[in-house]
Parts: C-alpha cells; structure tokens; sequence
C-alpha cells in the first residue's frame, strides 16, 4: 500500500476513535451550560446559545451537589490513606519478611480474587447493621481499608528493592519498623503515586456499595447522589449534565494530571494476573 | 523469631480488614444462601429457619433467574469480543510507526475508563434519547428511522453493549500496546525481507505473540462483565419488560428490594460458581489449543 | 494524606499505629453522626416522600413552618423506583426518618417489621381528623389486624376514561354500566382491519384485572391470607371477561412500552376506553389538543351487574415507631389532613384527596371529570393486607399474560396463579402458626 495512504488512513481512523471517545464527554460539558430545555430540540444543538451557569447554581443551591461533592472527597481521600498504609505494609511483608506459610497465605489471597466482591454485599450488610454503621461514612470506608489487588501491587514493585539494602540496616541494628520507615518507604515511593490515585479513582467510582449502604442523603457520594437525581429529573437533561460533569471532572483532572502513574501501575498490575 | 512477629503486624491490619470484611461476610453468605432470612427474619431472628439447598433449587425453577443470565450471557459473549477487539484495533493504530501525537491520542482513547459509571451512563442515556439523542439524528441523515435504543426490549441490551465498549476498551488497550511494544521488532524485519504481507505479519507474528496477555485480558474482561449492574441500574432500570435484568440486578432486587437476603445469597453464588467454570474452561481450553 | 510527608528521620512512630488511630477517630466521627439521634429542640423533623410528592409537599411547607416555628421540616425525595429498597435498607440499619409517605400496599410491609407507630389514640384525640369522613376502605387499608397505623393522604383508583364522540357515533349516549354494555361498545368500537381497539390494557400492568378481580364477591387470599383465592368461581370470571378482551381483539396483547405514547393514540382515536388512574386527567388535559378536551370524559369501570368496586390505592402517611418526634410528626399529618391543604395539593399535583369534605370546596367540586372518581371512591375495595401482595399481584399478571398468548385456558391459569401464590405465601403461613413467645431455640 502506498505509505502516504497508509498514513492517511492510519491517522484519519486514530482521529475518529478519539472523536467518538471523547463527544460524549464534550458534549456533556457543553449541554450542562444550556439553559433548561435548550437541548430538548430538534436539531438538538452542538452548543449553548447563550451559556449559562444556572444548571451548576440550581444543583448546588437546591439539590445538594455540594454536600455529595464534599462527601465523595472526604470519602474517598480516607480510603485512600487508610487503604495505602495497610497495602504498603503487607505488600511489603509478602515480598520482603521471611515467615512461615508465606507463599501459602499470598496464594490464598490472589485465589480470592476470583470471588466477586458482590457475595459478600449481603452479610457485610448485616454485618455492619449489626455494628451500627450502616448510613455512615464508616460503612462505605471499612471495607475499603484494604485490597488484595493493592497488596499484590505492592509485592510486585517491593519484590525490586535488593536484600542486601534492608540486611546492611538490620545489622546496624535497625528495628525493622524503622526500616520500613526509613529504608523502604521512601524506595516505594513510585507506587505508593500510583496505589493511591487507583485507590481514590476506584473509591470516587465505586456505586454499588454505597448504594446499599447509604440510605439517608446526608452521606450520598456523587454517583449516588447522581443516579437519584436522574431517576427524579429524567427530563432535565442540561441539570444531570452538569451533574455529570461535576462528577466526573475531578477524576479526570486527577487522572491528565498523574498518567504516566496510572498506566505504569495499569501494566504493572496486570503482568501476573 | 522477631522477624516473624513483625511480618505479622505489618500484616496484621490489611489481613484483618479483609478477613473481617470480606472473608467472614462470603463464608457468612454461604450460610445464608442455606436459610429462608426474609422479611419475616429481618423483623424477628426467630422466623429464620434452615432450607438447605431449597433457595438454590428455587432459583433454577425460576424464569426469571434464567432470563437474567441469559441477559448476561449474552452481555459477556458479545461485548468481551467487541471490547477486546475494540481494544486490540486501538493498539495496532497506536503502535503504528505512522501514528501522530501518539501520547494525545492514547490518552484521549483512555480517557472514558477513569469517569464515573453513572454520570457517563447518564449521558448515554441522553444521546441515545429516541426523540432528541444525537444518535437517532445522527442516523435520520442516514435515512433510518428513530429506534427506541433504550425502551425496546431488542435494542436495550445492544446499547449498554455499545456503552460499555466504549467506557472499556481504553484500558485493555493499554495492555495491549504494551504486549506489542514487547514483540521483538527483528521478527517483522525477517518477515518483510520474506515477503510476508500485512495482514500475514499480523496472523503469524502479531497474533501467537499477543496471545498470552489476550488470554489474561479475557478472563479479566470476562469476570468483570460477568458483574453487570451499574449500567442497566442508571439506563433501563433492568427494563425494558426486563430485558437488561442482570445476574446482580436480580441479586440487588432479590436482596434489597423483596429482602429476601437467603435467595438473594444464593444468587450471588451462583453467579460466582458460573464464573468460576467459565474462567477454567478458558484456561483449560487455552492450555489445549498452546498443546496443539 | 498522612503518609505523603513521611520520609523525614524522627519517624520512630510506626506507621500502623498511627493509621489506626486515624480510623480509630475516623470511625467515631463518623459513628456519631449515624447514632447520635437525640430529640434536642432544633432538629429537623425527617419526611420521606416518593416521586413528584415531595415538590409539591415543598411549597405547602411554609405556611405550616410559620404556623409551627417550633418545628423545622426536612423533606428528602426520593426516587419512585428506589423507594421500597430505600425504606426497607433504612429499617434494617435503623436509619428511618421520622415520618414517611407510604403506599397503602406497602403498608403491611412495614407492619409485619413492627416499624410503625400505631395511630388510634392519637385520631381519637384528633380535631382535625375524622375518620368518618374519610372514603371507608381507603381508611380500612390503614388498618392492619384492628390496629391503625397511618393516615390517607391521596387516593388512586383505576377507572374509565372514553371517548365520547367515539361513543356517540357508534350510538351509545352514555358509558357502560356493566360488563354486557361494555362488551357490546367495545365490539362495536374495535376493527381488526382499521386497527383500532376499544380499549388499552398493556399486558404489564396489573392494576386492570386486579381492578376486574375486586368487583367479584370471592376475595383473593383465603383462611387469613394463608392461601390463594385465584380457583374462585369470582376471579375466573374476572380472568375471563379479561383474557376475551384480548381474545377478541377488542384490546391490543401488547405492554405499555410497546403502546409508547398512549394519549396521542387515545387522542386519535385508536383506543376509545383507557382504564387509568387520577394523574390522567392532567396529562390528557395537556397532552391532547383544545378542540379535543369535550370529546373525552370518565366514566366509573363498570362492574359484572351495575358499577363496581375497584382498587382502594393511594398513599398514606405513617410515622415510624422509633421516631423521637412523634408529636411535631402528627402536627405534621394533622396540617396535611385540612380539607384547604388537601384542595392545594390537588391544584399542584392532581393527587386526589381522601376524605369527602375536601372534594366539597376547590377546583374539584365543579370538575366534571373528577366527578367518577368522587363517586367511585365510596365503592373502592382495598387489596389483600399481606406484606407479599405485591409479588403475588405481579406473578397474577405474568400468568395472566400466557393466557392472553393462550398458552394456558383460564381453569390452568388460575390453578398456576394459586400455586405460586401458596409458594409465595409459605413462610407467612410458618409465621402464623408459630407465634413468637413459644418459638425459642432458633439461633
């Protein structure tokens, strides 16, 4: 084939899968700037006649975005720290501590990664009702504290760190928190970027459980408090627009700002399976 | 000795999370799945009473639990396929060495994985509008008539197919690219010197290369398509004439709509037991077709 | 959040006590914002409403917050669709608000849950509120084994809404008073050729031969709700006329997804019976054109001999057991009680008032097309009061539509009905002849 052709076509497709990836998101932010109705017509329109910030004023005067917003930050930056530290220090003991029944235990935990997290939904449930913690921050953090993908992360970069390093310290006399502290953590500190922007994307996502567990709007996160309105407001397609785009934008920031992490830890994630 | 005793605090606290909140609560699910817990139990502990198997045997008699797997069935076995090759197409054009402003495009493709299922659901649901959607405009150019994507029970599940696909694929197609990336570049040289087309290079070299990250990112993509529920929840509401009815749609119904958290349990077993076969029939079949 | 920083030297301090302690705060914090309900003067009184209620409940809030300074109103909407999981998952984690709109079949639901506070004393006590003022069995499906456990607050029956000039030009000046008259217009309404139909049922819905199956003598559930009714002479009779409906082509076998847009069909005359409910007349008066708004009307559904019953529906408001607001909740439901706030409701919404001294005054007393509605009400027969009457209504309807398929005649359709009713209906059984005190033992 002609390699001026092949360019051309090569390009010319790479342009339309980008434009179809990303309309939807365009034309998100564009409708949420339409005034009410506005994109209810026909021809629907591409952009607002005249932009408006009424849809972003109406949800959070009215229905409370702000509150959903402040809930998901909070939220989701505890997971974050709290799944961090307890990830970092047992992906650390899996890869580096030498203890009986060591690659038994770590066995078990990738094994268990073929339960899907939706068995457990029901008597976690309970569990919490029984705890007090049900319609709670608490109840959507717990079981967040800790994941078995986040460890095995951890393990897998860690295992990189050489034995001669951490032994020098043990025979300096180092206690062995110290040297995680000291020694370990700050050698970790490429993947404690990319643990931590996994952590919070996937709690800012997360639906299903918070669904369950939140029963009072008070502690909605953002897609909770987005999927109720769009059952009430079904009609109001410029509102759930800006909705949208309030929910979604932080962790697209997130994500364009820290990339080069996130896909590193994609891949390095995804190695073993 | 000491060394022991510190590897265990360090894992004390991650091993006692998951213990607690996801190892007791699956073997708890299992006892559950065993009971008649109803509303009757949720008022008074004392009407709960031990079934056995009975929700399981319940369950297969149950329309409405074969419809729902066959909704997802039918999820998994059409949209893996479309996501993955989705995917694999998106990598082949990335890797390209004609490809331009590769970095912009390969975040831009990746871009959908990181938003939020339920805002982007809503925004599907606006675009595939019958009346409005851009989608049905779209094709009135074309000279097709509006389809009602989401309120026909025909055209529902294709759509939350479609969508899906779309919010999906960037991510395999990261993995994807990286498996290409690692193919060594003197196998296409000697292949070109022999003459070998395009499309042979992509059967005889790409493809047998690709093939061990293709099985691993089946089976990823397989268990979590398995998992349908956010998407007909925000889009369809399990409708039309419950045709986007998931295997967990029917389990968050069962569970926390009727309350009947036995039944409900069972559900979720069962879904983890099909995907379990399935995930070992694909390694199982694989590992004959490397044999071979 | 704490651990970005952590790579300075006098970290001594492990890393795991110190998250602990986080979460330890983390979780008190967020604990006592779950548990810690105490009655002090300013906290809100919670009101769950479903659907478009909760608009229209905002804007007849104010004037009760200034008649009650003492008392603040936080009113949370929720989604329809979500609503019975919403209450039920906030039952089990002991997070209910204070008082709720509750649909009178989910009534017994929350009974069976002993979540409900009953109400009895506090009507007795009542100025406001009049029982005998109140439609008779929209008040009895507040009543669960002879106690009350809530107030109406809007009523729902299903009824006809026709096509007059349909009606005329195929020489009926009056509609149907029984099931033979009513045979007979849609026989004369319906042509299979010109497709149109006498009249819409969508084969989803329940509501219309639940509505059929109330007019018969036989009730639905036997021996205390422990059984199935459905093999009753009354309810196949029921079925019957229903199915022949569909038989004969006088109404569409088709779900209300496929009828899409059934006002616009109505308003061209594809349909000349459309057996709806109340929120219908404001979406006919907007959706249909003004020369059309004389060419319909409704009608009472005609009964098997004469007019019939039909649904008792509707919501009620109910007050949850462990509200530590009972009295500002009940000043509540005593303010949405008066006649005047029920006339305004119904000039927000259409939702239809309970008692009879609100139909005297207001845009309802001259509305002639609420006038069958009025007149129905006092004949209205409420559904069976188990907590399971959802699931069984909607397992009657999906056998229901193999029989319109005729896939099953009506005797084996009625025999299926019973026998998933019973299946439905077991542990209710298990329950009522195990009474509490002297089942012990069981974990």
């Amino acid at each position: 084939m002609n390699p001026r052709l092949a360019k051309a076509m090569i390009n010319g497709l790479l342009i339309g899968t980008a434009i179809v990836a990303l309309f939807p998101l365009l034309w998100m932010l564009s409708v949420s700037f339409m005034a009410p109705g506005e994109a209810s017509s026909l021809p629907p329109p591409l952009l607002p006649a005249h932009p408006t910030m009424d849809n972003y004023r109406e949800l959070f005067v009215h229905a409370g975005m702000g509150r959903y917003l402040l809930n998901s930050l909070a939220v989701s930056s505890v997971i974050t720290a709290l799944s961090l530290g307890f990830n970092l220090m047992a992906g650390y003991a899996f890869a580096k501590l030498r203890f009986a029944g060591r690659e038994r235990l770590f066995q078990a935990l990738i094994g268990a990664l073929v339960i899907p997290a939706q068995v457990a939904m029901l008597p976690l449930f309970l569990l919490l009702k029984y705890i007090g913690l049900v319609n709670s921050y608490a109840g959507v953090i717990v079981p967040g504290m800790a994941t078995v993908f986040g460890i095995f992360l951890v393990r897998q970069y860690a295992r990189g760190i050489p034995d001669e390093l951490l032994e020098a310290a043990r025979i300096d006399g180092a206690g062995e928190w110290r040297i995680f502290g000291q020694i370990v953590l700050p050698l970790l500190k490429p993947i404690m970027v990319t643990l931590a922007i996994f952590s919070f994307l996937a709690a800012w996502n997360d639906f299903m459980w918070p669904l369950i567990v939140l029963t009072g709007q008070e502690h909605y996160t953002l897609p909770i408090g987005l999927a109720s309105l769009a059952r009430e407001h079904a009609q109001d397609s410029e509102l759930m627009m800006a909705g949208s785009v309030i929910t979604v934008l932080p962790v697209l920031a997130l994500f364009l700002a820290m990339q080069r992490y996130y896909l590193e830890g994609l891949l390095l994630g995804s190695v073993k399976g | 000795m000491n060394r022991q005793h510190a590897a265990w605090l360090f894992l004390a606290p991650a091993l006692l999370v998951l213990g607690v909140f996801f190892l007791l609560p699956v073997i708890a699910a299992l006892a559950l799945s065993l009971t008649d817990y109803d509303l009757y139990t949720l008022a008074d502990i004392r009407n709960l009473r031990f079934v056995a198997l009975g929700n399981y045997w319940a369950l297969l008699q149950r329309p409405l639990f074969w419809s729902a797997l066959g909704h997802t069935v039918y999820f998994v076995a059409v949209g893996v396929p479309l996501s993955m090759a989705a995917s694999l197409g998106a990598a082949l054009l990335l890797n390209s060495p004609l490809a331009r402003a590769k970095p912009f495009f390969r975040t831009a493709l990746f871009a959908p994985v990181v938003t939020t299922v339920v805002a982007v659901a809503v925004i599907w649901r606006y675009l595939f509008n019958t009346k409005y959607g851009m989608a049905n405009f779209a094709l009135g150019h074309l000279g097709i008539h509006p389809i009602d994507w989401l309120g026909d029970p025909h055209w529902a599940m294709p759509t939350i197919i479609a969508f899906a696909v779309w919010k999906n694929f960037g991510y395999n197609m990261i993995i994807f690219l990286a498996g290409l990336q690692a193919i060594p570049p003197d196998l296409y040289e000697a292949a070109r010197i022999d003459g070998a087309s395009p499309w042979r290079q992509f059967r005889h070299i790409t493809l047998p290369m690709l093939a061990p990250t293709m099985l691993m990112v089946a089976i990823l993509t397989v268990s979590g398509y398995f998992q349908l529920f956010a998407e007909p929840y925000v889009m369809t509401e399990g409708g039309p004439l419950q045709s986007t009815t998931s295997v967990l749609y029917l389990m968050y119904e069962e569970g926390f709509k009727w309350w009947n958290l036995g039944s409900a349990s069972a559900v979720a077993f069962l879904l983890f037991i099909i995907m379990f076969a399935v995930t070992a029939l694909m390694l199982r079949f694989s590992r004959r077709g490397g044999e071979s | 959040m704490k651990h970005a920083g952590r790579s300075h030297r006098s970290l001594r301090a492990p890393s795991m006590r110190r998250s602990l302690v986080l979460a330890g705060v983390l979780l008190c914090a967020a604990l006592s914002s779950a548990c810690g309900r105490t009655p002090a003067a300013e906290q809100p009184l919670t009101f769950w409403t479903f659907g478009r209620e909760g608009e229209a409940i905002v804007k007849l809030l104010p004037d009760f917050e200034r008649a009650h300074p003492d008392i603040h109103v936080k009113v949370q909407q929720l989604p329809l669709t979500a609503a019975h999981q919403k209450l039920l998952t906030a039952f089990a984690g002991g997070s209910t608000p204070d008082m709720t709109q509750l649909g009178n079949t989910w009534l017994p639901e929350m009974v069976a849950l002993h979540a409900l506070q009953p109400l009895q004393a506090r009507v007795d006590r009542s100025t406001v509120i009049e029982p005998d003022d109140y439609f008779a069995s929209i008040w009895a499906t507040n009543v669960i084994d002879g106690t009350l456990y809530g107030v109406p607050w809007y009523v729902d029956t299903r009824l006809l809404f026709y096509r007059k000039d349909l009606l005329k030009s195929a020489g009926f000046d009056a509609p149907p008073r029984d099931w033979a008259e009513w045979r007979r217009m849609l026989a004369a309404l319906s042509d299979l050729q010109r497709h149109t139909y006498g009249v819409l049922l969508p084969t989803n819905e329940y509501e219309q031969l639940m509505s059929l199956a109330l007019q018969q003598p036989d009730p639905l559930l036997r021996d205390g709700g422990r059984y199935g009714n459905f093999r009753s002479a009354g309810f196949k009779r029921a079925l019957a006329f229903y199915v022949d409906t569909f038989r004969l082509h006088e109404a569409p076998a088709i779900t209300n997804v496929e009828a899409g847009n059934p006002w616009l069909e109505f308003g061209r005359g594809v349909y000349a019976f459309y057996l709806s409910g109340p929120w219908n007349i404001g979406e006919f008066r907007s959706r249909l054109s003004a020369a059309q708004q004389d060419d319909w009307a409704t009608a009472p559904l005609p009964g098997p001999e004469g007019p019939g019953a039909a649904v008792a529906g509707g919501s009620s408001l109910v007050i949850f057991r462990n509200s530590p607001h009972q009295q500002a909740a009940w000043t509540l439901i005593e303010y949405l009680s008066q006649p005047a706030v029920q006339q305004r409701f119904y000039d927000l919404l259409g939702d239809m008032p309970p008692r009879r001294a609100s139909w005297t005054g207001g845009a309802l007393r001259d509305d002639p097309k609420a006038r069958a509605f009025r007149d129905q009400l006092e004949r209205v027969k409420p559904t069976p009061p188990v907590p399971e009457w959802e699931r069984i209504a909607n397992e009657m309807q999906l056998v229901a539509a193999q029989a319109i398929a005729g896939q099953l005649t009506i005797d084996q359709a009625a025999t299926e009905i019973d026998r998933r009713t019973d299946l439905i209906l077991e542990k209710r059984r298990w329950v009522l002849d195990h009474p509490q005190p002297s089942a012990e033992g069981r974990r």
